[in-house]
């Protein structure tokens, strides 16, 4: 017994502490009047959450859950395939998920930069399809949605990849065998028995992508070009140079609010399917 | 009889090792068949190749007269019951025996489920996930999930061995008894002798990718052709270069000579198993021998002078 509180202490004192006392602080100063040089100043007021009710900041809510929504698809999309080959190869596995986790060894606003000499007009992919002659004025690649959310599928790729491989990599090698002996063909194998049972880990990649996406803010900023405004953007702004902390942390609060909602209802409806 | 299932020289390399040289068969329709040998014979391999899990590196599948080397899975119609039964862990018993029927865009799937559920005793166990099943009702699952295909041979890949011993006795009578009621061909795959020996109507001794013998379980347990099947099938002593089994030898005071052969020898000791003793004696030869008696016939002790005897039918000569 007092081995284990000695052993609980220092994550204990880490979370209230540098977790938890933050967190308080962002939902207290929501209720507070913006200081004239920034920081926040008495007296107490709910104004900031009733700021939240122009549609301005509904719509930048719900671009903001439509990119999220769209990048997590998008990775799920594109990470399955890529974690089942890597679970079924027999002698490059260890190589494949040191690929995966690559990207991790630089930062991440290096290789956000990267993008940009990627995708501006006068970047790699622009002049190369203009050297070869497929075009002949510079594909509008950079600052639109479209970067951003490619942006964010390429950030957050790897944390749908890691666990739906740890799923796919316990599967009984026998159950795939079986349902081809029942006569199911590969398409049917995959969607009756391989999906399904790599569900846990599908819902653990959805949930690591889906939050960090709907909080992004540097991905939108350098890749969406301040035309893309979400959410993550608005706290920044509020933070910075809008000098409103008492609204932006009312938009951060309501924010967490959603998302704890949202995860929870969901996890609740999957191990509810799962019992 | 026209055989149902023919393998024609089949072989099958790993890198670096030949799992199957060369392996022959013909399986009549209808019949019980098992392939018996030690793990590492290729007995696992042979059943692999015929489900089509694997291709063969030569040689030739045939079911029902066509080849079907190259075929998938599920372009085959065999079915295997797995040695860890495979169930879908997402699926209740009726979802794993409704597989099969659905992928194949079967109608009327009602109607066999209810037939296929009750030919293994499983009703009122339809809806349970196979975690919340036992050792013996996961495996009924796992056989009602392919008899219900009806396939011209049910592969059974070492079906018993992951039950505890009492249930795997019982179960041997039963899937004797469901063979013979369905009369789909069954080949058995098991390390088990008491199991092959017990079930089959033929059984294969393989061993090292080979085929040893085929024959009745007669035939292989009474007239093994080499050292290795009469060893594998049973307990065996060698005296004098024959080969006889325990339960041949008998135990006398006095020496034996009408037709009889008769050795004089030393009890050294007793064993006792309930419905036999197991008597070891050392011949003047230096030979020792295990003798299986009946409890009542006759009480020993180690030390104690006894004549050694069987009857010369009973002798297992081997090439």
């Amino acid at each position: 017994m007092r081995l284990r509180f000695w052993f609980v202490m220092p994550t204990w004192v880490w979370m209230t502490g540098l977790f938890g006392a933050p967190l308080a602080i962002v939902f207290g100063y929501s209720f507070l009047t913006r200081g004239y040089y920034g920081g926040v100043a008495k007296p107490w007021t709910l104004e900031n959450y009733q700021r939240l009710f122009d549609p301005l900041y509904a719509t930048i809510l719900l671009r903001s859950f439509i990119m999220a929504f769209a990048a997590t698809g998008l990775c799920l999309l594109l990470a399955f395939p890529a974690a089942l080959f890597i679970s079924r190869s027999v002698k490059h596995k260890n190589l494949y998920l040191q690929l995966v986790m690559l990207p991790f060894w630089t930062s991440f606003l290096v290789r956000t930069y990267a993008w940009l000499f990627l995708l501006r007009d006068t970047g790699l992919i622009n002049t190369a399809l203009q050297k070869l002659g497929i075009i002949h004025s510079p594909l509008p690649l950079l600052y639109n949605d479209g970067a951003v959310l490619l942006g964010l599928v390429y950030a957050y790729l790897p944390f749908m990849v890691l666990p739906i491989y740890a799923t796919l990599e316990r599967l009984d090698p026998s159950l795939p065998e079986a349902a081809a002996d029942l006569g199911a063909r590969p398409w049917a194998t995959l969607l009756r028995v391989i999906v399904p049972l790599a569900r846990p880990g599908i819902i653990a990649g959805a949930v690591l992508v889906f939050i960090p996406c709907l909080g992004a803010f540097l991905t939108p900023d350098l890749l969406g070009g301040g035309r893309t405004v979400l959410v993550g953007n608005l706290v920044q702004n509020q933070f910075t140079t809008g000098r409103d902390w008492p609204f932006g942390s009312a938009v951060s609060a309501l924010l967490m609010l959603l998302v704890t909602l949202l995860v929870w209802e969901f996890l609740r409806r999957e191990t509810e399917h799962l019992s | 009889m026209k055989p149902i299932l023919e393998m024609r020289e089949l072989v099958k390399d790993y890198p670096g090792h030949r799992a199957l040289a060369g392996i022959s068969l013909s399986i009549p329709q209808g019949s019980f068949f098992s392939l018996l040998g030690p793990s590492g014979c290729g007995k696992t391999t042979t059943l692999r190749l015929v489900a089509g899990f694997e291709e063969p590196t030569s040689g030739d599948v045939l079911i029902n007269g066509e080849v079907v080397n190259r075929r998938k899975p599920y372009e085959r119609n065999v079915s295997t019951v797995f040695q860890s039964y495979a169930l879908f862990p997402h699926l209740s018993a009726r979802g794993n025996i409704e597989f099969g029927l659905r992928r194949h865009g079967v109608t009327e799937i009602d109607s066999r489920v209810e037939d296929a559920i009750r030919l293994v005793g499983l009703i009122g166990k339809e809806a349970r996930r196979p975690v919340e099943l036992s050792g013996g009702e996961r495996q009924r699952v796992a056989l009602a999930r392919s008899l219900i295909l009806a396939p011209d041979v049910l592969l059974l890949d070492e079906p018993l061995a992951a039950l505890d011993p009492k249930l795997r006795k019982q179960m041997r009578t039963e899937l004797k008894a469901m063979q013979r009621r369905v009369g789909i061909t069954f080949l058995l795959v098991t390390h088990d002798q008491e199991e092959a020996l017990s079930m089959s109507d033929q059984l294969a001794v393989m061993t090292e990718g080979r085929i040893e013998q085929i024959g009745s379980p007669q035939e292989v347990y009474l007239h093994p052709r080499t050292k290795f099947v009469a060893g594998f099938l049973g307990a065996v002593n060698w005296i004098a270069g024959v080969g006889i089994r325990p339960e041949a030898l008998r135990l006398a005071r006095e020496a034996q000579n009408h037709g009889a052969k008769s050795f004089p020898a030393m009890v050294t000791d007793l064993v006792f198993l309930g419905d036999c003793f197991q008597v070891v004696v050392r011949l003047n030869s230096g030979e020792e021998a295990v003798a299986q008696v009946h409890r009542s016939s006759m009480v020993f002790h180690p030390g104690q002078n006894v004549h050694l005897c069987w009857n010369p039918a009973d002798e297992i000569t081997v090439l």
